[in-house]
């Protein structure tokens, strides 16, 4: 059908414009001359230098931990703090929201060295806690705007509904809430994660002692040229993501799928 | 459930991450040595080498800017024993007391450095620094695309290569070649000859590709442009890699940069600084970071060690006379305000 | 309610790591320390005003404008596909959709580069097929694809949230009464999809104001963003003060702009826009 076609061939290209660049990426980690203007012939160089850089193993596992320990942390703070917000009125709800908005109005380098500024204010020293500290501030709002359109969404119907039928407000939220608003929550994690996978400027000021991430090592290189042993990393890291999700995607066709959703395109 | 297995995933990825944080922490009593370096800016075995020899662990952190480096260093955030600014960025740290004077007589290895590149004017008597690795800038042509000889800035602003020329998106670079083609020092703080060198970038910014950063290399290499302005550790490269370029310092002059090591007050082992710029200055680690980074070594055996058709390229080891009216970049800290004005105006045309 | 306690955890959180800072970002704003000392002064709020700073401000604020527009135009139908697909394609998709998003924003902008330019890989493509070749790097063109490229996500996922658990039955009647798809889309689906599309509104436009790094390498650096002057303020002058000054200003600016346009909510919950 054409409708079946259009929406096939619209999903294909917008997933195709999302990994051309990634594939060009690949395929430079595979060149033998570092520039990108200039294809020199197949090679794994690039890997090798790869396994032998400490630094960048280093820099790569604090990505990944301050990367799900700040999403977590700001999931569960954000998704509180939506809960409540949705049910805040007039001035405080405007503040609130205000005060929410302001980690992503805030140019980097401005959230950086202020940030930096006030953890050398009460005197805590730059390093793996302070980069965690800064992660989870400008991951909240991500978290915060991703759960508050599903609450927005809900009808307090159902709620008072699990009321009526005796549950404690607590098991009200677990059993009813939540279940709805989780679209949002992932979301906000998702969103949350990428932006702190990802992160120069803040994680620059606010790091020290030798914490370094991904972004602060890659962004170093910038006068230099981006050595392809990064392109090197990132295919790896793509490939293993790749992997986990077929892996995820294998465990998941196994149990049957008990929910049922509902579609908006017939 | 699927969802079950993800929360698991994840707390034992985060299981296995606090263990292995906290089997990092309270780890040697071995002495810490602080460094602080440009990325992708030394031999990496040459820093686990420094290590097993002193017994010492090494802390390297980089940075992407001598500015940004500036602000985490005045802050006074961490204890950097040794950090590696540019030659302007030096003057500053020096006119604001945030080095320590170096001992010399603890730097053996300071005589191989050759002469030419001591007692510079950023640092006279090299009290407070000792150099890295240097270079020049200039312009690298496309001898297919530029059939005439090029030995002026001027060309930069020639019609012809419209749409074809790259400048560099810095303010002190791209103003100073402007000042430069027009016959000014580099580092003018006149109010007229700067507002002719602003003039004379927004004349030329139609005829511009585009102010590019170090994307410039991959750019001439890739035969996108016929003109830029590049550094020359970047030409020696960019030639290799497309041998249809060519690299030359117009007669106007330009400018020699410098990197050298410093020790900021922040350091808590002076001695330690010292032993590794003593190190660093050693012949055969020298030479593997010449090596590797592919710049200008300031030191005496190493140019004898490296290949001829290096050494006596002029793109990499220029003769006294190419340098005549180059000058190093000087601390402007007074004038930097109008330095921004113009480029900003520039860049709003 | 009690509810509302649950926020202060999170407001504890803000006003530490986020109202502070805004204090000494303020500070700075309005002092100015030189050779005679320091002392309150108005001079680098004033700065701000003048015509060709305001220039940058809002040729960033309209650039952010048309990105965010493409996003919405874009992302949307996306978003509509993504919420109707089978539970288990869903969620996969959903993480491939963010994933190119994990790969360092350097090395893509400048895979984008081998891409778009003059010789780059789409030209070279063309040209073997016969085809004329493109020119967009370094014009707005590829400044709005590189925007679009990084912000897209952030307008999709939050709306594919919301679309996900729409009603059937309100879209049954209004069949039943006769709609059309189309406007069953914009008086049914649209309205009810409305707080995901202000979320993904707010995450891209709010930060795409002070982006510059995708106008530096895809827009040829031809143009002076408010990211970049706020920048080079605190890095390049080391004038904290007018750096300052300018990131107040534009954020004033922006959640005043915000706060009128969400007075137009008829909605009287009083929650403005939610």
């Amino acid at each position: 059908m054409v409708r079946s076609f259009l929406i096939k061939s619209y999903t294909f290209l917008i997933y195709f414009f999302l990994y051309a660049p990634i594939l060009i990426l690949m395929i430079f980690s595979f060149n033998n001359s570092k520039s990108r203007g200039n294809w020199d012939g197949f090679t794994l160089k690039w890997y090798a230098e790869l396994f032998q850089d400490s630094q960048i193993a280093s820099a790569l596992y604090y990505t990944l931990l301050v990367a799900v320990l700040s999403s977590l942390i700001a999931t569960i703070l954000g998704t509180l703090a939506a809960i409540g917000i949705n049910n805040m009125r007039g001035l405080p709800k405007m503040i609130t929201l205000n005060v929410t908005y302001l980690p992503l109005l805030s140019p980097d380098i401005v959230m950086g060295v202020s940030l930096m500024l006030l953890f050398i204010f009460i005197k805590l020293q730059l390093g793996f806690l302070t980069m965690l500290f800064a992660h989870i501030t400008f991951n909240l709002p991500f978290v915060v705007f991703s759960v508050l359109p599903k609450l927005r969404q809900l009808s307090n119907e159902t709620y008072d509904a699990a009321l009526d039928l005796g549950a404690t407000p607590f098991e009200a939220y677990k059993k009813v809430i939540l279940p709805q608003i989780s679209p949002g929550i992932v979301t906000g994690f998702l969103l949350a994660f990428t932006m702190s996978f990802d992160d120069f400027v803040v994680s620059f000021f606010t790091t020290g002692s030798g914490v370094s991430n991904l972004a602060i090592e890659i962004y170093s290189m910038a006068r230099r040229g981006i050595n392809p042993k990064i392109n090197a990393l990132l295919t790896l890291m793509f490939i293993c993501i790749m992997l986990l999700l077929l892996i995820v995607n294998y465990r998941m066709s196994k149990d049957s799928n008990k929910e049922t959703d509902v579609k908006i395109i017939k | 459930m699927k969802r079950r297995f993800l929360v698991r995933l994840v707390i034992g990825f985060l299981l296995v991450g606090m263990v292995l944080t906290l089997s990092g922490c309270g780890s040697s009593d071995k002495p810490k040595l602080h460094v602080y370096n440009w990325g992708d800016y030394i031999d990496e075995s040459v820093i686990k080498e420094f290590e097993k020899e002193y017994n010492v662990d090494v802390i390297y952190e980089e940075f992407a800017t001598n500015e940004e480096m500036y602000v985490k260093i005045k802050a006074g955030t961490a204890n950097y024993d040794v950090a590696i600014p540019s030659d302007y960025m030096i003057t500053k740290m020096i006119n604001e007391g945030l080095l320590h004077k170096i001992n010399l007589d603890n730097i053996p290895n300071y005589e191989l450095i050759d002469d030419r590149f001591k007692n510079l004017a950023f640092d006279p008597n090299n009290e407070y620094s000792v150099p890295y690795m240097w270079g020049t800038v200039g312009i690298i042509y496309n001898k297919k695309m530029v059939q005439e000889p090029v030995d002026s800035w001027k060309i930069l602003w020639d019609e012809k290569y419209s749409k074809k020329i790259l400048m560099l998106d810095s303010q002190r670079d791209s103003i100073g070649v402007a000042l430069k083609m027009l016959g000014y020092s580099l580092n003018s703080k006149d109010p007229k000859e700067l507002n002719e060198a602003k003039e004379m970038l927004i004349k030329q910014k139609p005829l511009l590709l585009a102010y590019v950063g170090d994307e410039v290399k991959d750019k001439m290499i890739g035969n996108e442009a016929a003109l830029a302005v590049v550094w020359s550790g970047d030409a020696v490269y960019m030639k290799r890699e497309n041998p249809d370029l060519e690299y030359v310092i117009p007669k106007e002059g330009s400018n020699i940069w410098f990197d050298s090591m410093v020790i900021p007050k922040t350091s808590q082992n002076k001695e330690l600084a010292e032993k590794f710029i003593n190190f660093m200055c050693s012949t055969d680690v020298a030479y593997r970071n010449a090596d590797y980074i592919g710049y200008s070594t300031p030191h005496k055996e190493v140019i004898k060690m490296l290949p001829q058709e290096l050494t006596s390229d002029p793109s990499y080891y220029p003769a006294e006379g190419d340098l005549q009216n180059s000058e190093v970049f000087e601390d402007l800290s007074d004038v930097l305000a109008i330095y921004d004005k113009i480029w900003t105006e520039v860049k709003s045309e | 309610m009690k509810k509302k306690l649950l926020t202060y955890p999170y407001l504890l959180w803000m006003i530490i790591f986020t109202i502070i800072p805004l204090f000494l970002v303020l500070y700075f704003s309005v002092v100015q320390t030189d050779q005679f000392g320091t002392r309150f002064t108005s001079e680098h709020l004033a700065r701000v005003f003048e015509p060709i700073y305001l220039k940058v401000i809002f040729r960033s604020i309209a650039l952010a404008l048309v990105s965010t527009f493409f996003c919405l135009v874009i992302g949307y139908p996306m978003a509509m596909i993504l919420a109707s697909r089978e539970l288990k394609k869903r969620d996969i998709l959903v993480i491939l959709f963010v994933l190119p998003m994990w790969m360092n924003f350097l090395a893509r902008t400048y895979a984008w580069m081998t891409l778009l330019e003059n010789n780059g890989i789409i030209n070279q493509l063309l040209l073997t097929l016969g085809l004329p070749t493109l020119n967009i790097l370094y014009t707005d063109k590829a400044v709005i694809l590189g925007m679009v490229y990084n912000f897209l996500p952030f307008m999709v996922l939050p709306i594919y949230s919301v679309l996900r658990k729409i009603d059937r039955s309100l879209l049954e009647a209004a069949e039943d009464l006769g709609a059309t798809p189309v406007s069953t889309f914009f008086k049914v689906i649209f309205p009810l999809s409305l707080p995901g599309v202000v979320s993904g509104i707010i995450m891209v436009f709010m930060p795409a104001v002070t982006t510059f790094v995708i106008s530096r390498l895809l827009g040829g650096g031809h143009y002076m963003l408010i990211g970049n002057l706020i920048e080079q303020q605190f890095l390049a002058t080391g004038n904290w003060g007018f750096g300052s000054a300018l990131s107040l200003i534009l954020m004033a600016f922006l959640l005043l702009t915000m706060g009128i346009m969400s007075r137009t909510d008829k909605d009287r919950e009083g929650g403005r826009l939610w």
